[in-house]
């Protein structure tokens, strides 16, 4: 089974995610910058006169596809990268991917997903 | 063509081209501060102003403001269309220039002005209107005041009023009818309920330097000849803008942090202030003149979002404001040390100035606003001054002028 991590964090905490993840062999991922806010709702910047209040907020969505079994180790990995302990950490979702494919080559499934010296290769399977 | 000094011609014409790209560094200012949606919109209310005012201060602006006096209200026609405006100097106005000189120099103190008001109605005006409105309102509220206050036999240069570079002409002016502007056409659809984020603080802060850069042509040419007046402006010009700079960065860290934006507005604010009084101050009290200047401008910005008025980009608050402090601190601490021909203020011992400044200044705001609100009022309902509801939501640039800032 294949699965899509899709984490919104601080962009203040994209390195540490991604230093984290390479150390455990998680390589492929793509990034896009978004704007939201959870619970806390938004931030007040310094305005021309005083503060004004920001309601959608700059942060980064990572995107990984990876193998099911990688999930867990990866989830906690990026938690512990992107805490800061304060509100607005953001989230991670799991979502189950229905098929991959990698277009050079056009393998599916797992195979789409291997890279020389990832995650799997590196546990030597 | 004896009494025309190459010096102080060349230095009117140096000053005419600065206080030109004063303009299009308002642009900048203005355009950084709207949404990103309206950024081509807002550069263009400044720029096409130099267009408009270009050709009316050609054709009717500069004889009805500097025309032989009718009244001390407004200028005859005897310069309609610059005729008998020529390279011979006008020793009305200045002895030692060429007449056209003094008359282009004036031009671009005739556009600034009107690009200032755009300020009060960007990201909801309708670009028709507003070119209508620009055109009447240079001729029916810029010409005259500027008659009144420059012109000889003006009714308030005849009192004794000093304005030495325009801060009752140019800002209070300006910052009373952005004021009664935005009072007619109304806030933007959700003002005060969704943040309307600066697209651009760079664009601002460059507009803001070139700003200064460009009023030591306003200030510092208003003396017109090379002289030393001419350098007591540019350094009370310079030391103003410092001091409400600072000011103004320690009242906004004092609230939250030190914000550019802030910082910038209060350069401007102190460059606002110190311009009636740049040529008849000392360079000690501008420091004093600017650092007045920022808490006014702050407050009065405040004051305006307390009121939940939408005049966007606090014309009336730096200008408007500014500008009334201005004069009144020219009625405080002009000297005729500094300039024989001008007056001492109430710190060296003659309080009538004070009272002359504060006629001159209520004249200003009561006409502006008044004339202003009804010319408002008026095309308001001759050819409305708002785009639509989903034009606005749109976004100017593409529902007015079929163009996006960024692709």
């Amino acid at each position: 089974m294949t699965k899509k991590i899709e984490v919104f964090l601080r962009e203040e905490k994209l390195n540490d995610v991604k230093e984290a993840l390479y150390k455990i062999g998680i390589v492929g991922m793509n990034v896009t910058e978004v704007r939201g806010h959870g619970r806390q709702g938004g931030i007040t910047l310094a305005g021309r006169s005083g503060s004004y209040k920001v309601d959608l907020l700059p942060r980064v969505q990572l995107n990984i596809i990876l193998s099911d079994h990688n999930v867990e180790k990866t989830v906690e990995t990026i938690r512990q990268a992107a805490q800061t302990g304060q509100i607005g950490d953001g989230i991670i979702v799991v979502y189950p991917v229905e098929e991959v494919i990698r277009i050079r080559t056009g393998e599916r499934g797992r195979e789409a997903l291997m890279y020389e010296g990832d995650i799997d290769t590196r546990r030597g399977s | 063509m004896e009494n025309i000094d190459s010096g102080d011609t060349t230095w009117v014409l140096v000053a005419t081209a600065l206080v030109m790209m004063m303009t299009p560094a308002l642009a900048f200012f203005y355009g950084g501060m709207v949404r990103k949606k309206n950024v081509l919109s807002t550069l263009n209310l400044s720029f096409i102003t130099i267009g408009l005012i270009s050709l009316q201060w050609i054709v009717v602006g500069y004889t009805l403001a500097f025309g032989p006096s009718l009244g001390g209200l407004i200028g005859g026609l005897k310069f309609l269309g610059l005729s008998g405006v020529s390279s011979e100097a006008n020793p009305d106005y200045a002895a030692t220039i060429p007449h056209l000189a003094f008359a282009a120099y004036q031009m671009m103190f005739a556009i600034i002005t009107p690009a200032l008001i755009t300020g009060a109605f960007v990201e909801r005006v309708r670009f028709k209107a507003f070119l209508v409105f620009t055109v009447l309102w240079a001729t029916l509220v810029y010409d005259p005041v500027a008659h009144w206050v420059w012109g000889v036999g003006g009714i308030l240069r005849t009192l004794g009023a000093l304005d030495f570079a325009g801060g009752t002409v140019v800002h209070i002016t300006a910052g009373f009818s952005a004021l009664a502007f935005a009072i007619v056409l109304g806030k933007r659809k959700w003002f005060g309920k969704a943040p309307m984020e600066p697209n651009n603080i760079p664009f601002t802060v460059l507009g803001a330097g070139l700003l200064w850069m460009g009023w030591f042509g306003f200030n510092g040419g208003s003396a017109l000849a090379a002289n030393g007046l001419a350098i007591n402006a540019l350094v009370t010009t310079n030391t103003a803008a410092a001091s409400a700079a600072v000011t103004w960065m320690f009242l906004s860290w004092r609230d939250n942090k030190p914000s550019v934006l802030g910082i910038v507005t209060g350069a401007v604010v102190g460059l606002v202030a110190v311009t009636p009084a740049a040529g008849f101050v000392t360079p000690l009290a501008a420091i004093v003149i600017g650092a007045v200047a920022a808490p006014i401008g702050y407050y009065a910005i405040r004051l305006r979002q307390k009121l939940n008025l939408d005049e966007s980009l606090d014309v009336w608050a730096c200008h408007g404001m500014g500008g009334t402090w201005g004069a009144l601190a020219t009625g405080l601490f002009a000297t005729k040390l500094v300039n024989p021909a001008g007056a001492d203020g109430l710190f060296y011992g003659n309080p009538a100035q004070l009272l002359i400044q504060a006629i001159a200044v209520v004249a200003a705001i009561v006409f502006a606003f008044g004339v202003t609100f009804v010319l408002a009022k008026l095309l308001h309902k001759l050819i409305g001054l708002r785009v639509s509801d989903n034009e606005e939501e749109v976004g100017l640039d593409i529902s007015e002028h079929g163009e996006q800032a960024y692709a």
